[in-house]
């Protein structure tokens, strides 16, 4: 189903947590709400979920107005990041709650409703362990059986709130191949919210990144890398280096020197340049950014320097060869390949 | 080696704990003072409720006034305690799940029972519901007797006894959050269904654990009820009051006779809430507090 939101703004006690936000999510796609924390990423899922209601603005589900509905009317399937499974029911008592609580009229018979959850168990590679509770399961185990919980009422949208925030490293990265399987599979229009961008750059279609209860960005994994559109998101997707610079004569200079590197447009005066540590390249005799070696470490298959450029203290890393020789107090002088000019 | 890594760690002690000399005399301290004014007390309730023999004993409970007083507190604790309940999960539920203005007082006026002596709380309803008050006498001008009847001791014992409840639930629905109700109602539960599918099912163990307590204490107030019942014998004494009536007139084994059934009411509800605490501890928010 598709989602839209339009110009919601959503205060807590007149403090604001969303500022006129609006966004269409397509019908079928994975997408994930990435910030921060206290960017407002999880009020805005909240707030399609029907958790929390807008202080302005609407939510459409199709072209329903799903604003005035309450969250039992929106047939969404809700993940929470700590399971909330319901400790008392066992697995299958859990995966079966949102079938046995319709009204006798549409609720099926419970036989169909234990075939239905079984199923579902299986999709989620957990059979044989409906007999069991919760506390008697692994973190990973939980949140599948949470999602088989939340696919089993057939939800028009899957929302799903940091999943993988209370999970260990290893089990989260299997979990989030696992998750681009299902969704895959089963082609449930899923919003995630995550503050890891490893995870979203990963897992989904497109990435909508939020900043202070904004939106900073929209668009799919390689758009957001490749082209940032704000300083923010330049700074928070991947990693990132930043330089004041003067635009002067079509060109970038820092600290009265031409650093070789083009102007995009006639404006002048002062800028910041982003660009990332891996797009660098080494020059000799050219007009280049030049700096001394602060520190120097290996990370991986790579080597991360820091170095001081001028006299300000202003500071960038850049990614060398591992068994490149630079050491403390050596003079390096590079100029970015890729940039961008804020 | 293995040998050698069990003779350390047998000797290694944590560094907050004291030497075995001081623990022995801590715990043994610890054991005399329960010996002397829990274990002894006790022991002579028994001792004297059967000094007269067996016959006696259960002559004195079968006794008419006895048998009423048995009755009544029965009766005040079958209706104070639901009513207890109901409040308690209410105003948890109100505490634990919303925010709104006042929730600090609200806490607070929930303690107050606590904080203020019983025999006030009597007075506050001799207050209330006398002779000299507004609503006694309105209410004696349509058949309804307050005070010096089951009434004034159902509300007195109501307001002694109703922190118990509320108390043990507060603190466990606001740790348990609002996650599973939310989980629930985005499943399409609707309230009703996510109260008793849910919420109780997450507090059922903390719930009768406050029930325990409130019980026992019901049964057993006797300030607050002895200044609102007027202490009518056969008609408004509770197994408390009937208690003290009897020692004062002398009757040492029917006294203690009535009095052993209150001693066994508290070993019961001890055995059972220790049974909740080993059983169920994690589910209890405020294990041992009171």
């Amino acid at each position: 189903m598709q989602v839209r939101i339009a110009n919601v703004r959503k205060e807590f006690d007149r403090f604001p947590a969303l500022h006129d936000v609006s966004l269409d999510i397509h019908s079928g796609e994975l997408i994930a709400l990435l910030g921060p924390s206290g960017s407002g990423k999880t009020t805005l899922l909240r707030l399609i979920a029907g958790l929390e209601t807008p202080t302005d603005g609407k939510v459409f589900f199709g072209d329903i107005d799903a604003s005035e509905k309450t969250v039992q009317e929106r047939n969404i399937g809700f993940v929470f990041q700590h399971y909330a499974l319901f400790r008392h029911m066992t697995i299958l008592e859990n995966v079966s709650f949102g079938l046995s609580v319709r009204p006798r009229a549409t609720r099926p018979p419970s036989g169909e409703i234990r075939g239905r959850a079984m199923e579902l168990l299986d999709l989620v590679q957990l059979s044989g362990l409906e007999k069991r509770y919760p506390n008697q399961l692994s973190g990973g185990q939980r949140q599948r059986v949470a999602l088989a919980r939340a696919l089993a009422i057939e939800p028009g949208v899957l929302l799903l709130d940091e999943p993988f925030g209370a999970l260990d490293a290893q089990v989260r990265r299997e979990l989030r191949k696992w998750l681009r399987e299902m969704h895959d599979r089963t082609g449930h229009t899923t919003v995630f919210v995550t503050h890891d961008q490893e995870e979203a750059l990963e897992l989904a279609d497109r990435l909508c990144v939020m900043s202070q209860g904004k939106i900073e960005q929209v668009g799919s994994p390689d758009t957001v890398y490749d082209n940032p559109t704000s300083p923010f998101v330049f700074g928070f997707i991947g990693e990132s280096s930043e330089l004041p610079v003067t635009v002067e004569n079509g060109e970038l200079w820092s600290g009265g020197r031409a650093i070789g590197v083009p102007a995009p447009d006639s404006k002048t005066g002062e800028a910041r340049l982003f660009f990332r540590p891996h797009d660098v390249e080494l020059v000799e005799h050219e007009a280049s950014l030049a700096g001394v070696v602060t520190s120097s470490r290996r990370v991986g298959g790579t080597r991360r320097v820091e170095l001081e450029i001028g006299g300000d203290g202003h500071k960038v890393e850049i990614d060398l060869p591992f068994d490149h020789p630079a050491g403390e107090k050596t003079r390096l002088a590079f100029r970015p390949k890729r940039w961008r000019l804020f | 080696m293995a040998t050698k890594i069990r003779h350390l760690h047998r000797h290694h002690t944590s560094p907050v704990s004291e030497s075995r000399t001081v623990q022995v005399i801590a715990i043994f301290l610890c054991l005399l003072f329960m010996a002397l004014f829990l274990i002894l007390p006790l022991w002579s309730v028994f001792i004297e409720a059967f000094a007269k023999g067996v016959g006696a004993y259960f002559s004195a409970l079968v006794n008419k006034d006895a048998q009423s007083a048995i009755r009544l507190t029965l009766l005040v604790a079958a209706v104070a305690v639901p009513l207890n309940v109901v409040f308690g999960v209410c105003a948890s539920w109100a505490i634990a799940k919303f925010e709104f203005k006042g929730k600090a007082f609200l806490i607070t006026l929930i303690d107050l029972p606590f904080s203020v002596s019983p025999v006030i709380s009597g007075m506050v309803y001799v207050l209330l519901f006398g002779a000299g008050s507004f609503l006694g006498p309105w209410l004696k001008s349509y058949g309804i007797e307050v005070l010096f009847a089951l009434p004034g001791i159902i509300l007195a014992t109501i307001f002694v006894t109703f922190p118990f409840v509320a108390r043990e639930l507060i603190p466990l629905m606001q740790d348990q959050g609002t996650g599973d109700e939310e989980a629930a109602l985005s499943l399409g539960a609707n309230g009703w269904q996510t109260f008793w599918r849910v919420t109780v099912p997450n507090i059922r163990w903390g719930l009768l654990y406050g029930v325990l307590l409130c019980n026992a204490r019901a049964m057993g107030e006797f300030g607050a009820v002895a200044v609102v019942s007027g202490k009518i014998r056969g008609k408004t004494t509770t197994i408390p009051l009937q208690v003290e009536i009897l020692y004062n007139e002398y009757n040492g084994a029917a006294a203690f006779a009535l009095a052993s059934l209150l001693a066994m009411l508290a070993l019961l509800t001890l055995v059972l809430k220790s049974f909740l605490e080993w059983r169920f501890g994690d589910e209890l928010a405020a294990t041992g507090r009171h």
